[in-house]
């Protein structure tokens, strides 16, 4: 959850209790940690320190900037990106062959991915692999990379905590890397299919970022199949396989965002602890997934809500002619949390939830291709029940004049494919709150605003290795609680990104 | 009715859409996933022209790992798999509809693209778009100056099926003896002959006749039409000649219902051949070398 300025009073408190309980029952790790004072900010590189996912270093780097702290000092490890030259050994075909520009799928390797990474030529099962053959990759991504962040929170005299704060724009940079990837996926059996994503930030604390068993074409029929374990929902534009990596654009903000206030703790980009009904046609042009989830944002282990979520996909691609092939999605999430816990010794019971409230995400996207410029265009509406948007400490009444938050946001990104070795990217989002929880809290804050373009060179393109040189510069501007002015007041916080990075795998 | 009844009334909604999405797909494809007779991968569909220079670039990115930067078959990934990529300087086709010797159809070059090649690395290609096949296909044809200088044959005739009778797959069992079948894919269909081991092809690769027994699926098509089309065409540059000189008309579809009990789907024909089976079993000669009986 987010603490903010414009949170005040009442409100304040019970999102104070809230952290407290939610630091007891590990939700929201990351954000829990982060506070307001800019001498106990927790970086990314901390929080990875701590032991927390890349996701949760994500998180931290967001509420950093809502929460007006000098993000701009943190390193943020880049989000790891997905494709496996695992599978052009096995099967000899190159990177392009599955990724309009790795690690985007194209579909043909979405039908592959579909079909339980097997090509159907009766040769996917192990036992006609040459034992020597291990579906294995590592990746990691050595980088340049500027982080800038305006209005950030200083002591006016520096080394003199009590000479009072002013506002400076802050910039670090230097020579870093990221963190590792280390994902084995590929076929049990026939038609029986794993993934195991081992993923590290850039101090090498791992930790599972997928691990999942499929069984593929239940009753020799594309249209059943059964995922269970933790895994990246349906999403028709994957935040696992794009083209950004900095700080700022790595990640859709549209995918992580929360309400201010809100104790939601729920991605669309987050990976999910659950089962997974899935099916498609033959070339993969109508898909579809239904899937149950422990109400735990996939943290493993932390199923303290003993309640489930649902995520339902669909998404039918058309024969675009020359365009290509065109596709349009639908999703929907509704997820719930507790309201109310036992305790013992005042503490909460983890696992003893009930007075469930619900939150829903809801929207569509595309893919559309005009020759060689892709369009990627997404829509997100979210909204919170107003238990939860207002951060209400669990057991504890309503805080008087809450009411549901809602929002809404999106992006439009584009490539364009130069030719299948050179990619030029763009994306601009923006996320704007219609509803805050409390009337008094600021109409615009939490609204976010992002811009990010770049490009990504392929040196080389066989079946056994990638390389890509890789170049991208992100703005982001973030409303958020005014630190100098009176309370009530939003700063617009300008960060920016700079990256340059060699991101190969093996 | 609340919000969230509400909300769950609609994921219900969307649940039952869901399920007779699924539904409709297996009604359309059939137990074993693959198109029943007469849908799915035959669909007509080549009046795209293609355009070489678009078909170089998508030829690069789908193909050339293993049929070669010159279409020869010698791609990076050639050394490590067998059967061997297709030589496209050749211009010689396993899948046609047209007569042994003769160029393939444009519809069959993309029929075996969509469907690929099944017990090779040849994956199925169904997502590829019409044109972009059709861009990919007027590329390949640069790379022999046969396809300068003939015609593509004309499509061999499959008539009308026969019905499936006990007689029907008695008469495809003698033709299986009669014509040596049994030599390469075996007695049983499993594909180990005597004449099996060693065998090769028009390029002196190892090669390997079908086994029926493990086969969902045959190299050139899923259904007894594609099974019927192989006995007239042949695959040019195997062993596996054209019988079209032996086998003429409905006499073909005989030898189809034969095979299609050796194969391990539940097919009408396996059904109707396991219940004569059942009491007729004895009266059966072994198939394989009869010179000595």
């Amino acid at each position: 959850m987010r603490l903010t300025k414009g949170m005040c009073g009442a409100q304040w408190l019970t999102a104070c209790a809230l952290v407290a309980g939610a630091s007891l029952i590990t939700v929201s790790t990351a954000s829990a940690t982060v506070t307001r004072h800019s001498d106990s900010t927790v970086t990314p590189n901390q929080a990875a320190i701590d032991g927390q996912t890349a996701r949760d270093a994500y998180r931290a780097y967001v509420a950093s900037i809502q929460n007006n702290e000098p993000a701009a000092t943190a390193s943020y490890a880049t989000v790891r990106v997905k494709r496996i030259p695992a599978f052009a050994r096995k099967y000899g075909l190159r990177c392009s062959a599955c990724h309009t520009a790795w690690p985007e799928l194209n579909s043909f390797g979405q039908q592959f991915r579909d079909n339980g990474y097997q090509l159907k030529n009766e040769r996917d099962s192990p036992i006609y692999q040459n034992n020597a053959y291990f579906p294995i990759t590592i990746r990691v991504t050595p980088q340049f990379h500027m982080e800038r962040g305006t209005k950030q929170l200083v002591d006016a005299t520096p080394g003199d905590g009590e000479s009072g704060q002013t506002e400076k724009t802050l910039t670090s940079h230097g020579f870093d890397m990221s963190g590792t990837d280390l994902w084995t996926a590929g076929t049990l059996f026939k038609n029986v299919s794993f993934v195991a994503l081992l993923s590290s930030d850039n101090f090498a604390s791992f930790h599972f970022e997928a691990m999942n068993l499929r069984f593929d074409n239940l009753g020799d029929n594309p249209w059943l199949n059964l995922k269970v374990g933790k895994f990246e929902l349906d999403n028709l534009i994957s935040e696992k396989r794009f083209l950004f990596l900095s700080a700022n654009g790595g990640s859709y903000a549209t995918y992580h965002f929360s309400a201010p206030g809100s104790s939601v703790d729920f991605g669309v980009g987050d990976n999910q602890l659950g089962a997974e009904l899935s099916g498609h046609s033959l070339n993969s042009y109508t898909r579809y997934s239904a899937a149950v989830l422990s109400s735990n944002d996939g943290d493993p282990g932390s199923n303290n809500f003993s309640s489930y979520d649902a995520n339902l996909n669909f998404s039918q691609a058309f024969d675009g002619g020359k365009m290509g092939v065109e596709r349009i999605a639908a999703y929907a999430y509704l997820g719930q949390r507790p309201t109310a816990f036992q305790t013992t010794g005042g503490d909460l019971i983890p696992g003893s939830g009930t007075d469930r409230k619900t939150f829903y995400r809801a929207g569509v996207a595309g893919d559309f291709f005009l020759h060689n410029l892709e369009f990627l265009p997404f829509y997100l509406h979210g909204n919170d029940n107003a238990f939860l948007a207002s951060g209400a400490a669990p057991n504890e009444p309503l805080p008087d004049g809450a009411r549901d938050a809602s929002w809404n946001g999106g992006f439009l990104e584009t490539h364009y494919y130069i030719n299948q070795q050179l990619v030029l990217t763009q994306r601009v989002e923006a996320i704007r709150m219609s509803q805050q929880a409390f009337s008094s809290t600021p109409s615009t804050l939490g609204n976010i605003d992002a811009y990010s373009f770049g490009t990504r060179w392929y040196p080389f393109m066989y079946s056994r290795a990638g390389l890509a040189v890789h170049g991208e510069y992100s703005l982001m501007k973030t409303v958020s609680p005014g630190q100098t002015a009176e309370e009530g007041s939003t700063v617009n916080i300008w960060t920016s990104s700079l990256l340059f990075a060699l991101d190969f795998d093996f | 009715m609340s919000r969230v009844a509400r909300r769950i009334a609609s994921l219900a909604g969307l649940g039952i859409i869901f399920s007779a999405l699924a539904a409709a797909g297996m009604y359309a494809q059939g137990s074993n996933g693959l198109p029943r007779e007469g849908q799915g991968q035959d669909k007509k569909i080549i009046k795209n022209v293609g355009r070489p220079s678009v078909g170089k670039v998508e030829y690069v990115r789908y193909c050339v790992g293993c049929h070669g930067d010159h279409g020869d078959g010698q791609g990076e990934n050639t050394p490590w798999i067998e059967p061997k990529p297709r030589d496209f300087t050749l211009a010689v086709f396993k899948c046609r509809s047209t007569p042994s010797g003769t160029l393939p159809t444009d519809q069959d070059l993309m029929n075996t693209i969509r469907r690929g090649i099944v017990h090779s690395n040849m994956p199925e290609w169904r997502p590829l778009p019409d044109q972009m096949i059709a861009d990919i296909l007027s590329y390949i044809k640069t790379f022999s100056p046969r396809w300068k200088t003939e015609q593509a044959g004309t499509s061999v005739e499959v008539p009308p099926e026969t019905p499936v009778t006990t007689e029907s797959i008695l008469a495809g069992r003698a033709m299986f003896q009669k014509f040596e079948c049994w030599k390469c894919h075996g007695p049983e269909g499993r594909g180990n002959g005597p004449s099996a081991s060693g065998m090769t092809d028009s390029k002196d690769q190892p090669i390997q006749p079908l086994d029926f027994t493990t086969s969902d699926r045959f190299k050139c098509g899923t259904t007894n039409a594609d099974l019927y089309r192989i006995f007239m065409t042949g695959l040019d540059g195997t062993p596996m000649a054209s019988f079209s000189d032996n086998i003429k008309g409905d006499a073909g579809w005989d030898l189809v219902h034969y095979l299609r009990t050796l194969q391990p789907m539940r097919t009408p024909e396996a059904t109707i051949w396991k219940a004569w089976l059942a009491t007729h079993a004895s009266e059966l000669k072994p198939i394989g070398d009869q010179t000595g009986q």
